[in-house]
């Protein structure tokens, strides 16, 4: 058993990449996500495992040290919250076409714009869709608990490296700023430079003698062969649904079906209970991978009931591709406060019984 | 057509090489324009890192622009980065890999205005990286645009009346601003049109990477170049028109060395 | 087992910490806990509340609606909250500036004189403890030594000799809190 503490999710994240064996954390500061970089500035992990933190002047900056550092090789993560990540979607268009590994976690708060501080969902399709410009998808994870910002960290550098691809870990105000209790995972150590050499032969770790030079780019001018590099990423993006995760909760004998992640998933857990005292039988699914998107599961799980919620904190991003893996054999209405108001157990409670259990 | 091969066969032998080109180029042909400082440019630094023995560990980083495809011509690793973004990279890579020789080349619309922040910042926290910066006042890849260097009156397809500093601002001499940062060790301004200046920029480049080598910070070339594409003039007439014109808001020398201004700004 | 508090006050009363101190002193004696709090701007002189969750089940929501237990340290969070008590549920208020007071008559109401007695002991910053003395007379959930606890992790190392000041304030706040109805 992992040592227990009571953590905010926020310096989980902080705490599991120190662990994880993070080489190099670059961010800036903004609300709901600062606690990241406080903690890690407060922490040191230099003297710990001789991790890199650094509070970049911009979200661009940060994001391009993490191309940089990403492409030699290393373990770089950055976090942010909504209009931060939005000014890192060049350089994560630029990493994912130059197939570097790196993990960005994404504090959603509502927007647009500036918007609020307060928690929101509506950054789904940026997250899940590309997001920058160009072909290409991250890996998204989801995490509903605190437990799980921690254990994403690693599991999201492992799929990072896996894929070479960027991953995104999608939280949101609430999981970064709730305190739970949270097992920590014991530290993994830092790759050595050999260790680096060995796992990532493409990584621009200095040319020597025995090989090719190794260049980090997303340009290719020649469309055939640009085409063919397009290709080879949806070859990768198909390959990534081998990774898929999702949670059933109380699904069995459901009658009706909530789909939420992060947050909302928390939040309709409750809802659950709730309409279970009063005869109502729902259940959950919770994606735990945005992107892949477990769809098969889903489609499996809609043909049992009479109607689906889509429960999400924006004016309904998940809820299209919820309607997509169903293929509208079942009624698929959506549901979620927006700008940073979050919905309670009974207002999702209510709004299961009028969108869905009053009608189908 | 044998026969010509035969005799340059002739004169192609090892006994009479006076120059032979360095290993750290690779044998892609350039993509610059006939006249271009962007290939002398780049023949220093390889000639520098071979010279220096650091091939195997030395990163470089392109820009975008002319010399988006710098990773083609030198034969060590090499990330290219988002437009402006480099010192960004670099900063990155060299705290990572500090043992390692790190620098970006870029040009003045990378340098000086997309990427204006990232360069003041890498400066002012004095990363110990080598920066080279090829400032030709003008957007070359893109078809010969208005730079932040675009000198007062300088005619371009986006000033086509001339620049107007009341419309355009002034012509931004980033090199004095970042002498003026603590964070800077070794700061100059060089040209590649004549030999002459050839060497004192080879000396500047070596010097530079030394310094990264001592961990004294960062060092930071500008190189005036021409473009006589993009300012529509012969080789010969674009750099007589640098050295009359460019050199006189851009003046050649160091400004800072050893951590200390050399020059009054 | 499940526990579900809201504490409300001004930013700057210890709403957090006191969560934070039962949270943490929840978890030590083995329970699940979790704690969710307004942040942002308004924690700095506005109004600040916190949620926590003690449970001995998985805790599904941290985001709740209504309470099993209130704290309410000041006029424009008993307005907020007080309707979201549970029918049965328990409202703990400090009456110092309170002009409107708690109107429900189907949940417990109790007072406790907590800003009066922190002026009295001359230190305001044991305010929030002498509230959850109060509190876990009612509540007695956790016991004294996981609060003990509780309060070492969550203090910093160089306040840990306030916390028999600290404890002592719980003791009093025990004895000071009187129902109303």
């Amino acid at each position: 058993m992992g040592e227990i503490r009571l953590m905010m999710g926020n310096e989980a994240i902080a705490e599991a990449a120190v662990r994880a064996g993070c080489d190099g954390y670059f961010g800036y500061p903004i609300t709901p996500q600062s606690e990241v970089l406080e903690y890690l500035m407060a922490e040191n992990p230099y003297e710990r495992t001789g991790m890199v933190v650094l509070q970049a002047e911009s979200e661009v900056a940060s994001i391009n040290m993490l191309y940089g550092g990403g492409a030699a090789g290393k373990r770089v993560m950055t976090t942010s919250s909504s209009p931060g990540i939005s000014l890192m979607m060049e350089g994560i268009s630029y990493m994912a076409g130059a197939e570097i590994p790196c993990l960005i976690a994404n504090v959603v708060r509502g927007g647009p714009g500036l918007g609020t501080i307060q928690p929101s969902q509506s950054d789904y399709f940026q997250a899940t869709k590309g997001g920058g410009h160009g072909d290409y998808y991250l890996f998204v994870l989801a995490p509903s608990s605190v437990q799980e910002m921690s254990d994403f960290v690693k599991l999201g550098f492992e799929i990072a490296f896996k894929y070479r691809n960027p991953v995104m870990i999608l939280s949101d105000g609430v999981i970064g700023q709730v305190m739970e209790k949270v097992e920590l995972f014991d530290p993994i150590p830092r790759r050595t430079e050999e260790e680096i050499i060995k796992e990532c032969p493409w990584a621009t770790t200095g040319k020597t003698p025995d090989r090719e030079r190794n260049i980090i780019t997303s340009l290719d001018l020649d469309p055939i062969r640009q085409e063919k590099h397009v290709m080879h990423l949806k070859e990768k993006y198909d390959k990534m649904k081998e990774d898929v995760m999702w949670e059933n909760i109380k699904t069995d004998d459901a009658e009706y079906l909530i789909v939420a992640y992060g947050s909302s998933a928390r939040i309709s857990q409750k809802t659950i209970d709730l309409a279970r005292a009063e005869g109502i039988k729902v259940g959950l699914f919770r994606p735990i991978t945005l992107y892949p998107f477990p769809d098969k599961e889903l489609e499996r799980l809609s043909k049992q009931v009479k109607g689906i919620l889509s429960v999400e904190m924006s004016l309904g991003q998940l809820v299209e591709d919820v309607r997509l893996a169903v293929h509208d054999r079942v009624p698929v209405e959506h549901y979620g406060r927006v700008g940073g108001s979050i919905h309670t157990p009974f207002q999702v409670l209510n709004a299961l019984k009028e969108k869905i259990v009053n009608k189908y | 057509m044998d026969v010509k091969f035969e005799s340059w066969k002739e004169i192609i032998k090892d006994e009479n090489i006076v120059f032979k080109k360095t290993k750290v180029l690779t044998d892609n042909v350039l993509s610059y324009c006939p006249g271009c400082g962007h290939g002398v440019a780049h023949r220093l630094i390889a000639e520098t890192i071979e010279e220096m023995g650091i091939q195997d560990q030395t990163i470089g980083i392109a820009p975008v622009g002319c010399s988006v495809l710098a990773y083609e011509f030198f034969d060590i690793d090499m990330q290219q980065a988002a437009h402006g973004r480099a010192t960004a990279l670099a900063t990155a890579i060299k705290r990572l890999y500090p043992n390692k020789f790190v620098f970006t080349y870029q040009g003045d619309g990378d340098l000086a205005a997309i990427g204006g922040n990232e360069t003041l910042h890498a400066c002012n926290r004095g990363e110990n990286i080598v920066i080279i910066f090829i400032n030709n006042g003008i957007y070359g890849m893109t078809g010969g645009q208005m730079a932040p260097t675009t000198l007062e009156g300088m005619v371009t397809s986006t000033s086509p009346y001339g620049r107007d500093p009341q419309m355009m601002g002034h012509p931004l001499r980033i090199t004095e601003l970042v002498a003026m940062l603590p964070g800077t060790y070794y700061v100059t301004r060089q040209a590649v049109h004549k030999p002459a200046n050839v060497r004192k920029t080879k000396k500047a480049i070596r010097k530079a990477f030394e310094n990264q080598q001592q961990n004294k910070g960062l060092s930071f070339i500008e190189i005036v170049s021409n473009c006589n594409s993009g300012w529509k003039m012969t080789p010969v007439e674009a750099n007589k028109w640098m050295e009359e014109n460019m050199f006189k808001v851009f003046p050649l020398g160091d400004i800072k060395v050893d951590g200390e201004l050399v020059k009054e700004l | 087992m499940t526990e579900e508090i809201i504490i409300a006050g001004f930013g700057g009363q210890g709403v957090l910490s006191m969560g934070k101190i039962l949270a943490t002193a929840g978890m030590k004696q083995g329970l699940n806990v979790s704690w969710f709090p307004s942040y942002g701007p308004e924690m700095r002189g506005g109004t600040s509340n916190v949620t926590v969750i003690l449970s001995d089940e998985r805790i599904s929501s941290p985001v709740l609606n209504e309470f099993d237990t209130a704290i309410i340290l000041n006029q424009p969070s008993l307005d907020k909250f007080e309707s979201s008590v549970k029918p049965g549920g328990i409202l703990i208020y400090d009456p110092h500036g309170i002009t409107r007071h708690p109107e429900r008559t189907d949940i417990e109401i109790y007072q406790i004189e907590a800003s009066n007695k922190a002026v009295e002991s001359g230190n305001m910053k044991i305010f929030n403890m002498f509230v959850l003395g109060g509190y876990l007379k009612l509540k007695p959930i956790v016991s004294f030594d996981y609060i003990e606890e509780g309060l070492k992790e969550s203090l910093p190392e160089r306040h840990h000799h306030l916390i028999p000041a600290n404890l002592n304030a719980i003791k009093i706040g025990q004895e000071i809190i009187k129902k109303v109805r």
